[in-house]
């Protein structure tokens, strides 16, 4: 059997000089995805923050491996332009720079890292509009200023656009039904389903089940107190639907 | 939220210098120091008419009684400038004037060709009219024939002196009066050279006209002198741009720049000045104290003024529009970018005389560094300017903890029916937005410099084409630092 793509061993990480993760250990196959659930406060963003190298987040123990190398070891832009794709809970505003411009710059960093050719205009709007009509997106929001003035929708979308764009090995979505009517959240999960690859893997962070009605998870792993403390199938979220996290997570 | 150590370490510690190389060539200049005679050497250097000398004598005379008379409002700090320790005139060897660029000593078109501005492909490729001025003299004139066809004049000021005395003599001075201030009297007295343009009745210009400007001798005070006028219903852009070599000493620049629009005229003026702002402890860079005014004279008229400032030690200028005439309208687009030590006091005046006339003022300063940067802008409505109307936006965006940016405006209203807008914005490139940009892999010079040109952009998208590519990269390379 092949190396997982990513592996987190016994990882414990801070945040303002509180523990928050406490030991968290997770193991995850190409192709495969997991959804991570736990109550508010478990750690749920600061793996996914710990994951993309954020600064302030303090790795003190522990290891990542991703692709056989050591995560860690890696810038936050290295880790991006390796194939990690963190889809943020609350995407930031950039005012003046049309999204097409700055996703043009990210593909173009991220294709140079791999020894790939860069794209011009011309190539890059014709590989977006074909991932926009792949996604069943509208392309409109190409010459926007990135996320200013969007929808909770459409910054959602956004992200996911950009994921297609930028084809990550190992994408983490964070929270990614957060304030999404049930119109969006199909819009965005039927986009991450037409994301799913053999050669690519992902880290669905979310509260609630309902979001693994349309995104069905290989595995689902509880998070409590910065541990994993209970894995199973996608039942699993429907037994946490149920009796919430108080039997799992005490 | 403070930004990341990382950004403030990147822009702290700038690149060395792109354009920081000295050519060789001999200077021809008069002892150091300011004296009549200085004048009468300067003068008769270039030739000119008894009544050009006299017209800066009179400027002299009135400099003298200005001593320790410098402007003191400005929000910048420097030492103390002995004026007689400058050089006044620097002019490279030229047995003639040349008549065709094989002429031009070769060292010379080199110093461009490092500059990536040769002057045979800017000929020859992009239509763009080049008086190219090395220190003092304007070396060779483009497109001169073609313009001819047209009645255009554009030539070097010392010809123009010459060739068009009516012209200069009728408008020199009549926007930036030669009393105006403490640096604008000095220029008038001292001045060296710089463009002449003059665009006919009805004619509209029918390409951009440039003029790379470049300080080359070491202590040589730069003292340009421009002067544009629009007749009625004519149009021109005209732009500016500006690298030096890297000096120990600061050189002083005190240029003067006059338009003129005629009834129903507009007037495009760009500016990319990249001066060298000095090293990271602001040592030697260039002090820039620039007069730029233009005058709406005539009915309809306009006069718009774009700059992108990135370079300089010291910036003070305040390119201004008198809008005389009725229903005229003024225009300011301003970035002005300080890193460094570097200190900048910019903005603009917008004086409303005329009826229904209209001024837009956006600014954009960036501060990084220890560097500190203000708008500072008067909009006055006078009496008779019934309907006037202003627009100012004013923004601020701070990298790192030891900058300042600064927001000073005046607004003199004297008229009941004349409105004034002001608005202002003060923020600073947050955590959030660095990490969105690294986490989808650029880097942090990259993730600046995409931040800061969207910042910018409703100013660099008032730039000609091919100075909002060169700009756009300035910008770059202004807060561009070594990341680890």
């Amino acid at each position: 059997m092949s190396a997982p793509l990513l592996e987190i061993k016994d990882l414990h990480a801070k945040v303002d000089g509180k523990e928050i993760l406490r030991g968290l250990n997770l193991t995850l196959e190409a192709g495969q995805v997991h959804a991570i659930m736990g109550p508010n406060g478990s750690g749920k963003s600061t793996l996914s923050y710990v994951l993309a190298g954020r600064d302030g987040y303090e790795v003190t123990s522990g290891s990542v491996t991703f692709k056989g190398q050591d995560l860690l070891a890696l810038a936050t832009e290295e880790r991006a332009r390796a194939g990690v794709f963190l889809a943020l809970q609350y995407p930031v505003e950039i005012p003046g720079v049309p999204n097409a411009t700055f996703l043009k710059a990210a593909v173009n960093a991220v294709r140079a890292a791999r020894g790939e050719s860069q794209y011009d205009a011309i190539e890059f709007l014709k590989r977006a509009k074909a991932k926009f009509a792949e996604l069943k997106m509208d392309p409109v929001f190409l010459s926007r200023a990135l996320n200013v003035g969007f929808s909770g929708g459409e910054k959602k979308r956004n992200e996911i656009f950009q994921m297609a764009m930028l084809e990550p090995s190992l994408a983490i979505l964070d929270e990614t039904d957060s304030g999404l009517d049930i119109d969006a959240l199909r819009i965005v999960s039927e986009g991450v389903n037409a994301l799913r690859a053999p050669d690519r893997a992902m880290l669905v962070i979310t509260h609630y089940q309902r979001l693994l009605d349309y995104i069905v998870p290989d595995k689902v792993h509880v998070l409590s107190k910065g541990r994993i403390v209970k894995t199973g199938g996608k039942e699993l979220a429907l037994e946490l639907e149920r009796t919430g996290y108080a039997g799992i997570a005490a | 939220m403070a930004v990341s150590q990382d950004t403030v370490e990147a822009v702290r510690v700038a690149s060395e210098y792109k354009y920081g190389f000295v050519s060789d060539i001999d200077d021809d200049r008069p002892p150091k120091g300011l004296s009549e005679d200085t004048i009468r050497y300067i003068s008769a250097k270039k030739e000119e008419p008894i009544w050009m000398l006299d017209w800066r004598l009179a400027a002299y005379r009135h400099w003298l009684t200005l001593e320790n008379r410098e402007p003191q409002w400005a929000k910048v700090e420097f030492p103390k400038i002995d004026f007689q320790d400058l050089y006044y005139y620097s002019a490279p060897k030229v047995k003639e004037g040349p008549k065709s660029l094989d002429e031009v000593d070769p060292e010379l078109l080199k110093v461009y060709e490092k500059l990536g501005i040769p002057l045979k492909e800017q000929e020859a490729l992009s239509g763009i009219a080049v008086d190219a001025v090395f220190d003092s003299i304007s070396v060779a004139t483009t497109y001169k024939a073609k313009l001819g066809e047209l009645g255009i004049i554009f030539c070097s000021m010392s010809e123009a002196v010459r060739e068009h005395p009516e012209l200069v003599r009728k408008y020199l001075g009549s926007v930036v009066p030669v009393a105006d201030n403490f640096y604008a009297t000095l220029n008038s007295a001292v001045f060296s050279d710089g463009s002449f343009v003059y665009i006919p009745k009805g004619v509209r210009c029918p390409m951009e006209l440039s003029t790379y400007f470049r300080i080359n001798a070491s202590n040589t005070g730069q003292f340009e002198r421009t002067l544009i006028i629009a007749d009625e219903n004519s149009y021109v852009s005209y732009l500016e741009g500006c690298t030096a070599p890297m000096r120990d000493e600061n050189q002083l620049h005190a240029a003067v720049v006059e338009l003129v629009a005629l009834e129903g005229a507009e007037i495009k003026y760009a500016t990319v000045q990249n001066w060298y702002p000095g090293d990271k402890d602001g040592k030697g860079g260039i002090y820039n104290f620039v007069t730029k005014r233009g005058a709406c004279r005539g009915a309809r008229s306009k006069i718009s003024w774009t700059q992108v400032e990135t370079g300089s030690a010291i910036t003070w200028k305040y390119p201004s529009v008198l809008l005389e005439g009725d229903d005229s309208i003024g225009e300011f687009y301003s970035v002005a970018v300080v890193n460094n030590r570097q200190q900048a006091d910019t903005g603009t005046k917008m004086i409303h005389i005329g009826r229904n006339t209209r001024s837009t003022i956006i600014s954009k300063g960036i501060s990084a560094g220890h560097g500190q940067n203000t708008y500072r802008g008067l909009v006055r409505m006078q009496p008779k300017a019934d309907n006037a109307r202003n627009y100012t936006q004013c923004d601020s965006l701070l990298i790192g903890p030891d900058c300042g940016g600064h927001t000073v405006p005046y607004i003199e209203v004297r008229n009941r029916s004349a409105r004034a807008e002001h608005e202002a914005t003060t923020s600073k490139i947050s955590d959030d937005q660095l990490f969105y940009c690294r986490q989808r892999g650029l880097s942090t010079e990259d993730a600046v410099s995409v931040i800061v040109n969207g910042f910018c952009k409703e100013v660099l998208q008032k730039l000609p084409m091919e100075f909002a590519v060169e700009a756009q990269k300035l910008l770059g390379i202004s807060l561009e630092g070594s990341v680890g």
